[in-house]
């Protein structure tokens, strides 16, 4: 039960440093969880890390919460798993939540309205850069531009509702990916 | 009930994020807009703040949002309202890899689950897409405005100078947060220039 909580305590304290000093969510926390979790304390192995990528992938949440969460598991368990993503999630609420103030406090300023203006074209072409990358993360198949195609076009163009795309899709790839291994036999 | 609200949709958000902090834009765009919450440039500030500050995307958008939203009770029900989106937006996840890791396995080779990922990727780009276009617009075509007029106005001419400028850097890898600094202080001095 100490030795338990003595883990949970330093996976608390490893991934809070880890939050704290990622910037750019998720796959920037990946070789900072590899360099303090497999090298410095070694409670996993480079193996489990992969595994973890592959996890996080392909469940749904943000990426840093799932691995958090997947090497506290592996760790020490439910506690493990608690401390861990406690640890991840805290020094962002705090930051922001400051943040937040500020910014209310002084979005009147002319100068904060003008930085903004500034700032939400500069923003775009960041989601520019996000998504080319997402993009190159995907199949390269017919199948994969259709669907790239369609939900694009349903949501953006026809307002339809994002959960009702996602859940389309999710059964359209499930179908077709049966259908393509029925036909391999 | 409006901390129940953000609860339950940040957690509707967090369970069909999808590859990463940046599919839940499409969502958060759509019930933040629905649901009247906040104006469309307003998403785009939280979007900055999100990309400037450490940790991941998905709680300091969660975070934001629920301190704006729960700013009207005062302090405690910003602190309140930024729980609960951002417990919102962990849960689903959190539960999701206990089980998940318990059952690894059997998970890894389950071909419904790779099966619905197939379709899956390929949806959350294309959404995404959708959310870059509406945010595009909201930039560079702001409500009230015709076309005519914004091409006539020098404005829209700095905001694609410093889009463009942004995106080359974006896609040389420089750092977000220098991308965000320098679109900050190119706005600012095309503010008090014009």
């Amino acid at each position: 039960m100490r030795e338990t909580f003595k883990k949970a305590l330093q996976l608390f304290v490893t991934f809070f440093k880890i939050g704290a000093f990622t910037f750019g969510g998720g796959y920037a926390m990946i070789p900072l969880i590899s360099k303090e979790v497999v090298e410095n304390k070694k409670w996993i192995t480079d193996d489990d890390i992969l595994e973890i990528v592959a996890i996080a992938e392909s469940t749904p949440g943000p990426i840093a919460i799932n691995s958090a969460t997947f090497v506290g598991f592996k760790v020490c368990g439910f506690w493990g798993s608690f401390f861990a993503t406690l640890g991840t999630v805290l020094p962002s609420f705090c930051i922001i939540f400051i943040i937040s103030f500020l910014l209310e406090q002084f979005k009147d300023i002319k100068a904060v309205q003008y930085a903004f203006e500034g700032i939400r074209a500069g923003v775009l072409a960041l989601l520019l850069k996000a998504i080319v990358t997402m993009y190159k993360k995907c199949p390269k198949n017919l199948v994969s531009y259709i669907i790239m195609a369609a939900s694009f076009i349903l949501t953006a163009l026809l307002d339809i509702p994002v959960l009702a795309v996602l859940i389309g899709c999710a059964v359209f790839g499930l179908v077709t990916s049966l259908m393509a291994e029925r036909r391999a036999k | 009930m409006i901390f129940f609200k953000l609860f339950y949709t940040f957690f509707k958000i967090g369970l069909f994020t999808i590859g990463g902090g940046y599919a839940m834009l499409p969502l958060i765009q759509e019930e933040v807009i629905n649901n009247g919450w906040l104006p469309k440039e307003e998403i785009v500030n939280f979007i900055a703040v999100s990309e400037s500050t450490p940790g991941p995307f998905a709680v300091n958008i969660s975070t934001y949002v629920g301190s704006v939203l729960g700013g009207e009770f005062g302090i405690l029900g910003s602190l309140l309202g930024s729980f609960c989106a951002t417990l919102g937006v962990v849960l689903p996840s959190f539960i999701i890899i206990l089980i998940v890791a318990k059952f690894y396995e059997k998970f890894k080779t389950n071909k419904i689950v790779a099966g619905c990922m197939t379709g899956l990727k390929p949806a959350v780009v294309g959404l995404i897409g959708g959310a870059i276009l509406s945010i595009f617009l909201t930039v560079f075509l702001p409500d009230g405005y015709t076309l005519s007029e914004i091409l006539k106005t020098a404005q829209t001419y700095i905001s694609l100078a410093i889009f463009a400028v942004c995106a080359v850097l974006a896609f040389k890898k420089v750092h977000p947060i220098i991308i965000i600094c320098l679109s900050a202080v190119a706005g600012i001095a095309a503010g008090y220039l014009l």
